[in-house]
């Protein structure tokens, strides 16, 4: 059984990074990354085809993360982008099948912002319904409501984006994926405490759990590709401001995670980390914030 | 309607040159291509410049009453039969309907002079949005009559997505996301949306569509 499902039921606190799949075969830096994050997250998430970009699949990448030991648990994610509800439920048995037992479920970038913007984008179901067709999975009945030779087992988990208005409907879409089966949410980076801790009041009655997401702001490089290119994000002026004034933007940056980190604490059932590529400043950030780490 | 935007130019040009044609026949259509403003008469006689132009001759044109009508457009090919008999090919400016239309009633090569894009809602003269993608499988009672599949560029059932950003589209960032638009007018009429929709029923549209109104009944007429 999920490990990391445990924890966050046990109520500790968890911590969750981020490594990216290689574009290409070589996973040689992914599994760097890995080295890094592992002894100091519960669990990794590996991203699928992230930005609309290709990369090596989610699935292989997350067995690598899987078989790299340390404690540390792979959450496997999966786009409504690039498949259809066969290949969907095709790759979750092989996710299951492979040990894998966390899955992330998004709905994934449009293609027209990514390295392939003449594809076609799939979106055969949208997030809540992979959501509903992975809790049926996981009650071993398929989205046919056919009875599966063995079925999974999944910690399923959507994402939540606090920060975007209308708030309403962002907390109408949150239920709405509970509802369907979401055990637990990751969060967009976090800028603004207040909206997130009115998301977290208001989800409370359901006992799903929340996991904050906390963006390192490299530079102000970084920032302004933020706010320029990625959807559902904006770094606001004040934050935006601190890293550009900055004589030494990366240690602004880690400074600013660790405020937030501590803050985030006492508020979330954990923080989902991510560093763009500074996998070193993590553990700077988490002993800042006095996190424990799970697999030191 | 069916909305059309004209074909570049070169692709036209090297249809003609491959079946060698010299002469050409230009057919537009009197529907939706004229309403467009892609294949009415000045559309047709401003294809007939471009093709002469290119050193093209042009045989004859019409602009028949609706080319993807069947027996309408094979009486305009028995009409113009004299000028026909002149060219090597046809250009059809009018949806791809039209095109195989025509293509249907003539034996000599027909290539079409627009590329067809979408089923369009006439806003006001000229300005066209696309609404509706004939899915087969209707949400529109439980979207306060917007359509996710349409105007989500994503076609999400269960909206917004992530990229959501002040109430505005993540692709089309000028515009009100469709999933909160469908929220605000539910509200304004005191309605709300009871749980996630179903995920749809893409077989509702099976390829091709085919009605046959004639036929009897228990044959199984109907739409399909």
């Amino acid at each position: 059984m999920s490990r990391f499902r445990d924890t966050l039921v046990r109520g500790e606190f968890v911590v969750t990074g981020e490594v990216a799949p290689p574009h290409g075969t070589d996973y040689s830096a992914m599994r760097e990354s890995v080295r890094k994050l592992a002894p100091l997250c519960h669990a990794l998430n590996v991203t699928d085809n992230q930005g609309a970009t290709l990369h090596l699949s989610s699935l292989a990448a997350s067995k690598v993360v899987l078989d790299s030991g340390g404690g540390c648990e792979p959450i496997f994610q999966q786009t409504c982008r690039d498949r259809n509800r066969l290949a969907l439920q095709s790759d979750l048995l092989a996710a299951w099948t492979l040990g894998l037992e966390n899955v992330l479920v998004v709905t994934g970038d449009d293609p027209r912002g990514g390295d392939h913007p003449k594809c076609k984008g799939v979106f055969d179901l949208d997030s809540t319904q992979l959501i509903e067709v992975t809790a049926s999975l996981n009650a071993g009945i398929d989205m046919n409501g056919s009875k599966l030779d063995g079925g999974t087992g999944f910690y399923i988990g959507g994402a939540l984006f606090p920060e975007a208005e209308p708030w309403e409907i962002q907390m109408e879409r949150a239920l709405g994926k509970i509802e369907a089966g979401a055990e637990f949410f990751q969060t967009q980076a976090i800028t603004d405490i207040d909206k997130f801790a009115r998301t977290v009041e208001a989800l409370r009655p359901t006992g799903v759990k929340i996991i904050a997401g906390v963006l390192l702001l490299k530079s102000p490089r970084v920032v302004r590709f933020i706010n320029e290119n990625l959807a559902g994000l904006m770094i606001p002026d004040h934050i935006a401001d601190r890293i550009a004034r900055a004589e030494k933007p990366l240690e602004e940056a880690i400074a600013l995670a660790t405020e937030q980190v501590r803050e985030l604490a006492q508020i979330a059932d954990g923080i989902h980390i991510m560093p763009l590529g500074a996998d070193d400043a993590v553990g700077r950030i988490l002993e800042g914030a006095g996190i424990p780490t799970p697999n030191a | 309607m069916i909305i059309t935007k004209p074909r570049d130019w070169n692709r036209i040009r090297a249809n003609l040159a491959e079946v060698g044609a010299r002469s050409v026949f230009i057919m537009g259509c009197g529907q939706c291509a004229t309403t467009s403003k892609t294949g009415g008469e000045p559309e047709v006689l401003a294809a007939k410049a471009t093709l002469e132009a290119d050193g093209f001759a042009v045989a004859g044109w019409a602009v028949g009453e609706v080319a993807c009508h069947l027996g309408g457009t094979r009486l305009d090919m028995r009409k113009h039969a004299g000028l026909l008999e002149a060219a090597d090919a046809v250009l059809v400016l009018s949806c791809g309907a039209g095109v195989q239309t025509v293509a249907e009633s003539i034996a000599k090569p027909v290539f079409p002079g627009l590329e067809s894009v979408f089923l369009g809602n006439v806003i006001r003269h000229g300005v066209f949005e696309e609404r509706c993608q004939m899915c087969g499988d209707c949400v529109l009672d439980k979207t306060a009559g917007i359509c996710p599949v349409t105007t989500c560029p994503k076609g999400l059932l269960n909206g917004p997505c992530g990229g959501m950003w002040d109430g505005k589209c993540e692709v089309l960032t000028d515009r009100e996301c469709t999933h909160v638009k469908i929220h605000r007018r539910l509200a304004e009429q005191g309605r709300t949306r009871s749980g996630a929709l179903a995920p749809k029923d893409y077989s509702a549209k099976l390829k091709p569509g085919s009605v046959n109104l004639r036929e009897t009944k228990g044959s199984g007429g109907g739409p399909r």
